[in-house]
């Protein structure tokens, strides 16, 4: 991919420097003083016009990016395709191009194929916005996260953050583990060996089987959503079988330090994954996220815009 | 070619003579705010507080503005960010929107946007070091320190000890001026 | 018309041939080849190939021609005109089209449209399974008369080993050649690229390599139970070399093929989701390569065939999970080959012989040899020459290549086929 591409868009954490992540986090707190206040909107990007390219259903991170498109005063287009493009007669470029056409500035893509977003940024002059792309990334789930950890925790150097569940099959995963060890966090994964083959160390990362065991003074826990047609897959015997192993409970909990902080990119599988009561609990922190996941996607699409106009 | 239009003292003097204006003017402090826009103008409306409560005893609230959400000319650049932090609510407040450079008005323009989102103040006054003129906009200001006549393509550069600069109010020419403003 | 080759060093490893020679061709054969020099007495063509190679026409034992069926990613026209640029005056159709050639009516298509428009010579491989479901046999002994060369469900393996079994027994008593597309598909379970980190950090399903060596294994040791003789198409781990290797050191009747990719590059070419490098098998890691290489130097690996297979732009520019495995190869096969003769790991008539005498062999046809009295299919290889392969200058329909801009030395400067000289240069 050349420099100009790489510049315009957000593909995944991997692509983004520790400088890059950082300008955007201190952007985002900005934007949240925005958010805070009566009139929570901002004429920065009227006149421009944001669509959101959905081809996988997603009603959570669509409206987030919408509502951060109208703060900044953008106009907003939700547009939403059937997955493949086989079954459609209409090609997935010839989807996006259209949707450009339409005037689009910036394009936020959903896709259930990894790749799909780099494969349109090639051929589009707009600037793409990867919100997860197959089990490759989710970069902008990963700079809520790290927004909401500093926030709660000041900095992320030196903490003990451990991701927990279906890390497989999860862009959620990956997206934090690039972005955590660009801020010097130390990750490890804790999982079944089904859902978190060994060769997940190669990301600089340390990996549990045994919950207890990994959760031992973390500073952070951040459970990952069980995808329940996973069953029956031979990825674990049952959904009972699974709590009592990887489920996080109160009684769990008590290995983190005692400060930890609980977080989940939702929606939530209570009782699968998680526990109502540390769902809800003191150590929760799943709603702010939600409320950063606007303030930082504000920022990424702000930034967007500045990188063009250089 | 670098031309020094104030120094030290002179901003001084013209500080203090601002801040008579402004307790004259609004007929003492009450409700009073100071509303400094980022980075400059910050610093300028501590300074001003700080003279007001020299001559009236009184501490006037003062806040930090961030207009680069406001600007109109993102097309063309986007600016910086930095934070708005105004720890007082502005409804019913007289507000002084303080500038260092008076130049086309569409910094004022933005900050006005700014300000009337967080909230519905009484009034809403201007008060700028140096008003350089070119104004695109109908917008005045109430407190000029130093009214400097300019060519369009020149530049003005307020420095401040605050930003570790010897105080200075400078006149770039055309030629190392770059962006104007 | 007769053509004159003079002054080119001429290999051919059917008469062990290496050396300097003239080649006559007349009436479409080869009436003369001297290393005393011919004189052109009768005002034939003549091609200086002074500073060149003299080889016989390359064989492709692994060609998808795509028509009947498909003929948006390639046609029977198409393909053998990329073939001849490439080299290879033959080119064994694998039989996925639509409809599938698993009866001997599709066969006579194929070589009556090859007949009369096609620019290299086209020999069909029949399915082994009819509509290469993988469920009954199809009628090998009719697609073996009216010109099938060896039969495969190339693309799909035969998931079913009692079928696999029946086949080999059955193409046994034809002396009938089966190729196996070795790939067992609950280990591949819809893999996109080599599993392993790559695929990891790229979120995309991986293919492992164990999926592939398991069928190697299995299909071997049917082939030892039954005496068949058996291909291995398309070899690509180091697993699949050395399995192969033990076998071929027992004596199995078995062959194998690669291709130009497995040697030339690694799953780090699926970087950026580049669909032109998406193919199956999966292109592997480093040590793969590295064993495949030692497979092609000690001889485990028989032939370099191209497994050419065109696709059309608007299908590759699809998303990378529904993208259509395969690489248009034939037009770039000889270039990278010669690579492998520059590293030193084949001679160069080690390698003319992986692309003629073996495959001519393996399929039982006399081709392959520059034999006085033997058709004329002539490749002449400049091997100074360095172009850069642009992908959408392929005459083939299919742009699909990972070699897109790669710099190459050794191209193919004539061809002769049918009596005809093409210069390519």
């Amino acid at each position: 991919m050349d420099d100009n591409s790489r510049k315009k868009h957000l593909l995944g954490m991997k692509e983004l420097s520790r400088e890059e992540i950082m300008h955007l986090l201190n952007l985002a707190t900005s934007f949240k003083d925005v958010l805070r206040r009566d009139i929570k909107k901002v004429p920065t990007l009227r006149g421009r016009t944001v669509v959101n390219l959905f081809f996988e259903p997603s009603t959570r991170t669509r409206t987030s990016f919408e509502l951060a498109a109208k703060r900044l005063s953008t106009d907003v287009i939700n547009f939403s395709a059937p997955s493949s493009s086989i079954l459609k007669g209409e090609s997935l470029l010839d989807t996006a191009l259209t949707v450009e056409a339409l005037g689009a500035d910036i394009i936020i893509i959903r896709h259930s194929s990894s790749g799909v977003p780099h494969m349109l940024a090639r051929h589009l002059k707009a600037s793409v916005i990867n919100a997860g792309d197959g089990t490759n990334e989710h970069p902008t789930q990963a700079l809520l996260d790290a927004f909401t950890i500093i926030e709660k925790k000041q900095e992320t150097s030196g903490l003990r953050v451990a991701i927990i569940g279906d890390i497989i099959h999860s862009r959620v995963a990956k997206s934090n583990i690039y972005c955590l060890k660009k801020l010097g966090a130390d990750v490890r994964l804790i999982g079944p060996a089904t859902l978190l083959p060994s060769c997940w160390k190669e990301m600089g990362v340390e990996v549990f089987t045994d919950m207890d065991e990994g959760l031992k003074g973390v500073d952070v826990v951040m459970m990952l959503r069980l995808q329940l047609e996973r069953q029956g897959k031979a990825f674990f015997p049952s959904t009972e079988e699974y709590f009592r192993q990887w489920g996080l409970s109160k009684r769990r909990l008590l290995s983190a330090k005692p400060d930890a902080i609980v977080m989940h990119p939702g929606p939530m599988n209570r009782g699968i994954e998680i526990a109502s009561d540390v769902a809800d609990g003191n150590n929760s922190v799943i709603l702010e996220q939600v409320t950063n996941g606007l303030a930082v996607r504000m920022a990424v699409m702000y930034h967007l815009e500045e990188k063009k106009e250089l | 070619m670098k031309k020094s239009l104030l120094d030290r003292k002179e901003i001084d003097r013209t500080l203090t003579r601002m801040s008579h204006e402004i307790i004259e003017k609004n007929k003492g402090v009450e409700d009073l705010c100071l509303v400094g826009i980022q980075r400059g103008g910050v610093y300028l409306a501590e300074r001003l507080a700080k003279k007001i409560k020299d001559s009236e005893g009184a501490d006037v609230p003062v806040g930090s503005l961030d207009i680069s959400f406001y600007r109109d000319d993102i097309r063309i650049r986007l600016p910086a960010v930095s934070r708005t932090e105004i720890p007082f609510s502005v409804d019913g407040k007289k507000i002084i929107l303080v500038d260092d450079v008076f130049f086309t008005g569409r910094s004022i323009r933005a900050a006005l946007d700014a300000i009337m989102d967080l909230g519905r103040p009484d009034l809403i006054q201007l008060a700028v070091l140096v008003d350089r003129g070119h104004r695109e906009l109908p917008i005045r200001a109430d407190y000029a320190g130093k009214n400097i006549p300019t060519s369009r393509d020149e530049r003005v550069d307020v420095l401040l000890e605050e930003d570790g600069h010897e105080d200075s109010v400078v006149l770039l020419s055309a030629g190392e001026a770059g962006n104007g403003r | 018309m007769s053509i004159l080759i003079v002054n080119g060093h001429v290999i051919d490893p059917s008469q062990g041939l290496d050396g300097r020679a003239d080649i006559l061709v007349e009436n479409g054969t080869v009436k003369k080849l001297s290393a005393n020099g011919i004189k052109n007495t009768k005002g034939a063509e003549v091609l200086d190939a002074k500073g060149m190679y003299v080889l016989p026409g390359l064989i492709d034992m692994h060609t998808h021609l795509r028509e009947p069926g498909f003929e948006h990613k390639e046609t029977i026209r198409t393909g053998t005109l990329a073939a001849l640029k490439g080299g290879f005056t033959t080119v064994c159709a694998m039989p996925n089209t639509n409809p599938v050639n698993d009866n001997a009516g599709i066969t006579e298509y194929i070589l009556k449209k090859a007949d009369t428009g096609g620019a290299a010579r086209v020999l069909p491989i029949g399915a082994v399974t009819k509509g290469q479901k993988g469920e009954e046999l199809a009628e090998l002994y009719m697609m073996r008369k009216a010109g099938c060369v060896a039969f495969s469900d190339d693309g799909k393996p035969v998931s079913n080993a009692l079928i696999m079994r029946r086949a080999l027994e059955y193409a046994k008593g034809l002396d009938a050649l089966i190729i196996s597309h070795a790939e067992n598909l609950q280990l591949s379970g819809g893999g996109v690229m080599n599993s392993g980190f790559l695929a990891l950090t790229m979120g995309l399903k991986g293919s492992p390599a164990v999926a592939e060596e398991v069928m190697v294994y299995r299909d071997i040791a049917l082939a030892e139970l039954t005496g068949a003789r058996l291909h291995i198409a398309h070899v690509s781990t180091a697993g699949s070399v050395r399995i192969i290797r033990q076998a071929k050191e027992r004596g199995v009747r078995v062959t194998a093929e690669t291709c130009p990719h497995y040697f030339s590059i690694t799953e780090a070419a699926v970087a950026g989701y580049n669909t032109s490098a998406k193919v199956n098998p999966p292109l592997r890691s480093g040590k793969d390569v590295a064993a495949i290489k030692e497979g092609l130097r000690d001889g485990t690996i028989d032939v370099i065939a191209t497994d050419h297979a065109p696709h059309s732009p608007e299908e590759k520019t699809r998303e990378f999970d529904s993208a259509p495995f395969g690489i248009s190869g034939l037009e770039t096969a000889l270039s990278l080959g010669f690579r492998l003769v520059e590293e030193g790991v084949l001679d160069l008539p080690g390698l003319v012989k992986k692309l003629t005498s073996n495959p001519a062999g393996i399929l039982g046809i006399e081709r392959g040899t520059l034999r006085e009295g033997a058709e004329a299919e002539i490749c002449v290889l400049n091997p100074e020459k360095e172009f850069a392969v642009n992908a959408a200058e392929l005459i083939s329909r299919g742009k699909n290549t990972p070699f897109d801009g790669w710099r190459l030395k050794g191209a193919v400067e004539a061809t002769v086929f049918r009596g005809r000289l093409s210069r390519w240069a």
